[in-house]
This record gives C-alpha cells, structure tokens and sequence, in this order.
C-alpha cells in the first residue's frame, strides 16, 4: 500500500463531501469535522432523553387509555432516539459514559425547548404539534448529512415522529373541537409553546455561530431562518383547521415574498434559558442524574449476571479462553 | 459509585421478513447476549420491523481498511466482462 500523505486524505475528504458521498466511521475526517459532529448529535441525544421529561409528567393524568397508551409509546420512542443518536455519537470514538457525563455536569446542552413545563395536558398536544414539528423540519434534511451513521439515525428517527406530530395534531384538534374550557385550554398551550418553537431553529443567521462551516460540510443543509421560515408556513394552514390562533399579531401572508411575515423572536429570553435560567433547566437535570443514579443498581446487577454466565460457561470449557474480551469503543467499527 | 463502562457493543441485524436477508440496523450496549437480543427488539422492532434478530459483538467482526479500498476493490475494476452488458448482439435475437 502506498503512504497516504496529509493532503491526499484532505483532498479525498473534500472530493467525497463535493460529491455528496457519505463520510463513515473508519474514513479519514478534520479533528474538528469530527469535533462539530460530536456536539451537535450529542446535543441532539441529549435532547432526546431529557425531552422524555415534559411528557412523561402526564403519562399518569392521560385524560383516557387511548391517550395513555399513545403518550407512553411516545415517550418510549424518544428514549429510542437518544439511543441511536449516542450510537453514531459513539462511532466518533466518543464513549455514552462521557457523553453522559458532559450532559450531567452541563458542559454540553439540550435544546431549550425542554426547559419549559408542560402545566396542562393541551401542552402534550402542543408539544406533539409544535415542538416536534419544529424538530421535523429541521431533522428532514439531515436525513442528507454527510456523516452515513447520523443521516441513518435520522431516517429511523424521522419516521418516527411522524407519529409524534400527528397524535399531538389529533389531541389538540379533540380539544379545540371540545368543550369551551378545553378549547381555551388548547389556545393557552398553543400560545404559550408558538415562540419557544421557533427559538428551536437556533439564532438568526446572521448570528449562528457554526452555521457557515456546518454548511460546508454538508452536515447542515439549510439556514436556520429558512427552516424557520418553512415552519411558520407550515403551521398558519394547520392552526387554521384547528380553530386556534396563533399568537402574533404581526402573523400575515406577504404576497410578495411568497411566505408569511411575522414579529419579532425574544432572543433575550433564548439567551436566557440557554444560560440556565429558563423555568426547568435545574429540575430537568437534577432528575435526569437522579435516574442514572438510581438505576446504578439495575447495570451493576446485569453487568454482574453476565459476568457470572460468562465465567459458568468457560469452566465448562476445559482450557477456554478467560473473560470475554472488551468491544473496542468505535460502533459500527466495521461499518 | 461503579459505572458500567465495560458493557461490549453489540452490532444488531434484522430480517425484515421471511425471504429477506438480515441487514444491519445498528449498535447498542449489552452485558450479554441476551439482554442485547431483548435491547434490540424494543429498539430496532417497535413497529414490526423485523421477524428475525442477531447480535454480533463489534469486537467480533473483521472489516476490510478504508485506506486500501481502491487496491482492495482493484481486481474487479477492470473485468467489464463480468457482466451481460459487456456482449454485443444482433437485433432482435430474443431470449438472451
């Protein structure tokens, strides 16, 4: 095999990037290519698990077993997220224990959205609507990320909310169309997740930190405003059928541009949220350390039950190998 | 407290359904065999995606280097012969 030099492996990054190839785990990237993707699909697990939070603070007050069983199945999913989202994390030769480590110690983030409570049971059809379909929009064109493990996470990931989307859509709908308490309350949940979700795109583009290299690197494919933009059309029609408004007066169509204008975002209050001091960020994490804790018992007793299986069975191998090797870090290390 | 850093990564393949081979779906954690074939059941088949499931330990895989992937491949590159679309025939010769 002839020495592959420095530029040869850039240049071969460059050309498989250019031509909308995907990068993989084993291939050759820039330490931060590498960096960029282990923030953003942690933050993005991250999100996934603390997101569990907010509704499943309802899964025991669901209104009926329908609704019950529908909110659980959804909660269960985003733990599945999270889960296929620290595996491509992982591929990265970033380990979950140090990922998990950096969420509980707050080195790396979550997305604010789950900092807001859920105070009624409308926020579950809110959060079902708006939250998840605000992820939606901005999850579909990473379907096309060049890094193969977290464009395959999102295409698992993005069927999936598809669900998510439609039974928030359908409880909202029930409760709009309901009594006038329960059509308030819909209006209430609405009004109060309509600005959070928007914040969800991230800071105007002007502003966006990585979005110019994220860009580049395809691992981004469209701006944060352009998404938002694409979200707001999407919602006007839909809020329409609802029978519920959304909250900004400034909400109209621009014949013109071809999309609707609306007012300006509390960026003062995303900062704010972002820094910490949003309605939720300290019992969220303080829960989240609480069930890993709490669950410590639950690996060790696994852990040791396997250890004791895999020593039975190499007794029972006369001249058998000791304890089964340890998996290097890297999944899909053969991929 | 002890931290369970040590579960291996278990890499999980599904047939999707009868007469189809297993392909890859993913990785996970598990302490053993069985607790990975059950993790991956409730993660890669909560909607009916699959009728079978194996789990193979990623340790346990030899895969071919990235860096030689033109000189690996190589030998294949230049045999078009290989394949039907290399012959020419007449027109309208039927059945072949």
């Amino acid at each position: 095999m002839e020495t592959v030099t420095a530029q040869d492996r850039t240049t071969a990054f460059d050309a498989a990037v250019a031509a909308d190839e995907r990068i993989e785990p084993r291939d050759w990237m820039p330490d931060a290519y590498r960096a960029t993707l282990v923030r953003q699909i942690a933050q993005h697990a991250h999100s996934e698990i603390i997101g569990m939070q907010p509704e499943a603070n309802w899964i025991t007050r669901a209104p009926s077993l329908r609704r019950k069983a529908i909110l659980i199945a959804k909660v269960q999913d985003e733990a599945g997220h999270g889960l296929y989202l620290y595996s491509a994390a992982e591929t990265l030769g970033t380990g979950r224990d140090e990922l998990l480590d950096k969420l509980h110690s707050g080195r790396q983030k979550y997305s604010s959205i789950f900092n807001y409570p859920t105070l009624t049971w409308a926020d579950v059809g809110a959060i079902g609507w708006l939250v998840d379909g605000a992820a939606i929009t901005n999850q579909v064109p990473l379907c096309r990320c060049s890094y193969g493990p977290y464009a395959r996470a999102m295409v698992r990931i993005c069927k999936e909310e598809s669900f998510h989307q439609r039974q928030g859509y359908e409880s909202l709908l029930a409760l709009s169309r309901g009594t006038p308490e329960q059509h308030e309350m819909a209006q209430d949940a609405v009004n109060r997740w309509w600005w959070p979700s928007l914040m969800m795109f991230g800071p105007p583009d002007d502003e966006s930190a990585h979005s110019a290299q994220s860009m580049a690197w395809k691992i981004k494919r469209h701006s944060n405003d352009e998404l938002r933009q694409r979200f707001v059309d999407i919602c006007v029609p839909q809020a329409e059928t609802l029978g519920l408004t959304l909250p900004d007066p400034e909400l109209k169509w621009n014949e013109d541009r071809g999309h609707h204008d609306f007012g300006p975002i509390d960026w003062t209050e995303f900062r704010e949220v972002l820094k910490g001091n949003g309605p939720c960020n300290e019992q969220r994490i303080t829960q989240r350390k609480r069930a890993h804790d709490e669950g410590a018992w639950v690996r060790e007793a696994a852990a040791a039950y396997a250890a004791k299986h895999d020593t039975a069975r190499h007794t029972a191998q006369a001249g058998a190998a000791p304890a089964a090797a340890t998996a290097p870090l890297h999944g899909e290390a053969t991929a | 407290m002890t931290e369970s850093t040590d579960w291996p990564l278990w890499e999980v393949f599904v047939r999707s359904r009868r007469g189809l081979s297993h392909t890859h779906a993913g990785s996970l954690h598990a302490p053993d065999a069985e607790m990975a074939l059950r993790n991956a059941r409730d993660l890669y088949t909560r909607r009916n995606e699959g009728v079978s499931l194996w789990v193979v330990p990623s340790a346990a895989i030899t895969a071919s280097s990235p860096d030689e992937k033109d000189s690996f491949f190589e030998p294949a590159g230049d045999k078009p012969y290989r394949h039907p679309t290399f012959y020419e025939i007449p027109e309208g010769v039927k059945h072949l």
